[in-house]
Formats: structure tokens, sequence, C-alpha cells
């Protein structure tokens, strides 16, 4: 029945190739800690992007109760602390997945670093890896303020103090992030918001299909 | 792109019919013990997926998610202080050669530096050779840049007292107290409010809102004390103690 139902779509949208690329390859010998227990290294990518996974789920139901205000955003995420269901448990998922994430993420590119894994041909793959990272820092950076407590707010005017410093642009950088050049309050939370929940991720998203087509199409890199 | 006379596709489309171009190779084609990643390498995948994410739920519940006090401006002497992935970052900026007046070095040129020189590594170390051995300088900077980064992340957390912070900054529940209460008149009356303050929020001694002691228990601690509290502050009849005793067990309760 399934195999009829393939091959209705095959035939018409001819799927083949895409199904191959995603699931029907062969995993090599070196990467595949069932044969040598080293291999386990090559488990961070994975793992990043498993939390990455993690990180959209429970943030999709984070918004389900944030509101992106500075008289209610710290009383949204209390009552989703103490009064909802899970509540807890889902932004305890969200707060510990942005800290996992950038471990993964730090070990993943030691494993390609050390292994030189990153040379001829896959230069570019790795320009869109330390991108990813530095998205994923962004992240964690403008979803810091978000909870709008006292933290949140303390180390975002640092942050836009730091923006500030960087020469030439630094004023005009301060009032994208900030909305003002001087209030840090309801629109920096909204600018934070928006950055957080609607820019980040769409740049998130293409970098992270562009880095595994790549992926898909070079192959993974043979052993040292 | 492949033309040509007798080629047949699926109605209108651009999709070829009877197309066997995309048979795979038999696996035995490939060199070493190759695995299909579908569905015999997912499935292990799928297990060190569910070990790791049960792990990582037990993190969730053992440690929740902190929220401090609502942002408050005003708030004095508040030490602001990043995510601790951005500790080593911030860290930099206390030292001389990169704050004040050079302060751009601090947020621009080491960090611009270091992650540029991250992002166009293939470029830098362009040789052919992979093994970390034998590219000695690629593998010494990356070396001193990790050694960095936790120098400066553990200097940075060093000089942060976690605990007076985490005390400071927790949550106080607005309670609302009814000073008209006998409770509250046996409170004010007796010397309670000189170390517990007039709303009970706590001044020299803690705050007895929502305090983890039952009636009982405050009754005895009234009485005997307890740490720094000295016995026989309690001066009233055993009536009156009761009456306090239920007062403050009952604020903070829902």
């Amino acid at each position: 029945m399934l195999q009829k139902i393939y091959d209705w779509i095959d035939e018409r949208v001819d799927i083949t190739p895409i199904w191959r690329d995603i699931a029907d390859h062969e995993v090599p010998e070196h990467v595949n800690p069932a044969h040598h227990f080293s291999a386990f290294v090559y488990c961070f990518g994975g793992l990043t992007f498993f939390v990455t996974v993690i990180q959209i789920l429970s943030g999709m139901f984070l918004t389900m109760y944030y509101v992106p205000d500075i008289e209610n955003a710290w009383n949204s995420v209390f009552y989703l602390q103490q009064e909802v269901a899970h509540g807890q448990i889902v932004r305890g998922m969200h707060h510990w997945g942005a800290s996992v994430v950038i471990v993964m993420l730090f070990l993943h590119t030691l494993r390609v670093f050390f292994q030189g894994a990153y040379k001829k041909p896959r230069e570019l793959n790795w320009i869109v890896g330390v991108l990813l990272f530095f998205v994923m820092l962004a992240l964690g950076l403008t979803g810091y303020l978000l909870p709008w407590d006292n933290k949140a707010l303390f180390a975002t005017e640092v942050t836009l103090q730091i923006a500030e410093s960087v020469p030439f642009i630094g004023e005009d950088l301060k009032i994208l992030l900030a909305g003002d050049p001087h209030i840090v309050g309801a629109q920096t939370l909204t600018r934070f918001f928006a950055i957080h929940v609607f820019f980040l991720p769409a740049a998130l998203f293409v970098l992270m299909a562009v880095h595994f087509i790549m992926i898909r199409r070079q192959g993974i890199s043979g052993p040292l | 792109m492949h033309r040509g006379k007798g080629m047949k596709f699926v109605g209108d489309s651009r999709v070829r019919e009877n197309d066997d171009r995309h048979i795979p190779k038999d696996y035995s084609e490939y060199p070493g013990r190759t695995e299909p990643f579908w569905p015999n390498f997912l499935l292990k995948e799928w297990l060190a997926g569910a070990v790791f994410l049960v792990g990582f739920l037990c993190l969730t519940v053992a440690a929740p998610a902190p929220l401090e006090k609502m942002a408050d401006p005003s708030t004095p002497g508040y030490i602001p202080l990043p995510d601790w992935y951005f500790l080593f970052l911030y860290q930099l900026l206390k030292y001389p050669f990169a704050s004040g007046d050079y302060v751009v070095i601090g947020t621009v040129v080491i960090p611009g530096l270091a992650f540029g020189g991250l992002l166009l590594a293939p470029f830098l170390d362009r040789g052919p050779e992979r093994r970390p051995t034998r590219r000695p300088v690629a593998t010494s900077l990356m070396l001193i840049a990790i050694v960095a980064v936790f120098f400066l992340t553990w200097e940075a957390s060093s000089h942060v007292d976690w605990e007076t912070r985490a005390e400071q900054n927790k949550i106080v529940e607005d309670v609302e107290i009814d000073k008209e209460s006998e409770g509250y008149q046996v409170y004010s009356d007796q010397s309670c409010m000189s170390c517990h303050g007039e709303n009970l929020e706590g001044v020299s001694g803690p705050s007895l809102i929502g305090t983890e002691h039952s009636a009982d228990e405050i009754k005895d601690i009234a009485k005997n004390g307890i740490g720094s509290m000295p016995a026989g502050q309690f001066e009233g009849s055993d009536e009156e103690l009761q009456k306090l005793a239920d007062f403050i067990a009952g604020l903070g309760e829902e």
C-alpha cells in the first residue's frame, strides 16, 4: 500500500532523487561508532541539529503564552512557569537547550577543525557553518532579553553599549537594535523579539538547508 | 540536459517516464563496512538521540529555568552579567588594554580577528594536510584560542558571588498584609517588628512571608529562638502566641 502511494507520487513528481539524498545513502565505516567507538565525535553535528529542533519546537510553544511587551512580558513568563501545566518544563527546555546547543556547536566545530575537514572541497560549507555559529550566538543574545527580568535588562544595556562602541556604524547599529538612542524599553523588547523569532530563525533555516545540501552533495570527509 | 526523440514524459511535465537513472549502487560496491542510513543507521541514531533527550529532560526538571525580579532600571547597584557563553568576551572588556579609550580593541578588534580567522580558516590554512600534527600552526593557534576562552570564562565566573546574587534577585511575592488582624496586633506589640520589618519583609532578620515553617515550629522559634535569633523574644500569653503563629504561617499561602 505504502509502496503504491510512493510509486504514484514518484511517477508524477520524481521524488526518488530527493529520497536518496535524505535517507537512502550509505554510511561509511569510519563514521560509524558501531565499528570504531572514537567515531562518536561525528555525533556532535547531529546532536546540534537535534537540540535545534528542540529549540524550535519549545520556542513555538513558548510564543503561545509569551507577550512581547514590557508590562506583560515578565508576567507572562512568570505565569507560564507557575500556572501552566508543564510550562516550567517547556521553558526549561528552551533555556537549557540554548546552552546545550552552544556546547554541541563548539564540539562540532572543534571536530571539523582538528580533522581538517574544512579543506578543499569543503571550504564553503565551513563558512556556512561558522555563519550558523554566529546566528546561534545572536539567538542566545536576543533571547536573553525576552523574559524582561533584571538580568535581561542590564545585560542588554551592556550589549547595546558594546554595539555603540563599533567605529562609524556604532550609533546607527544601537538605534537599529534598541529602537531609540537612549531608552532601553518597549521598542527594544519588541525589536529583540522580532529579531529572535523571525529574522534570525529565517537566516538559520536558510543556512541549515545550504549546510545539509552541501553535506549530501559532497559526502562526509574521508578518514584521516 | 538530455534531450532527444523518443523521450517520454509524465503528462506535460518535465519528469521523465521510465527513468532508471536513480537506482542506487549496491552497498557492497562501496569500500569498507558501509551501512545503509535508512533504516539501520537511523535506528542507532534514534537510540542515541533518545538517551540524550532523557538526560536533557532530567536536567530541565532538576534545574528549573531561572527568573529574576521584573526589570527595573532603577535597581541600585545591579551588576550586569551575560549568559555564560559570552562571559569570555565580557571578561576581555575588564582588562585595561581593552577598555576605556581602547574599548574598540576589546569589542571589535580582538573578537573580530578571532572570529574572522575562524570564518576564513580554509583560506588561511591552505595546505593539503588534514592531520592536526601535520599542520602545527593551525592546531596551535586553535589550542591557544581554546585555552584563552576557557581561562577568560573561568576568570569572569570566579569573580561572581553566585549565591548572594541569586539571593538578592529572588522574586519576592507581594503579599497583602492585613494590619487590622489580631495576629498583626500581636506581631507589632511584641519586638518582632524591629528585626523582621513593618511588613514582615525582613530587616536584620529574614522575611517571614511564605516561610517554610509550620505554625507549631513558629511558636517554638518565637520562644526559643533559631540561628542568630535569641530565645525569649516572645513575652505574651499562649493565646497570643497561637494567633501570631497562625498569622505568620498563613502568609503567602494560596
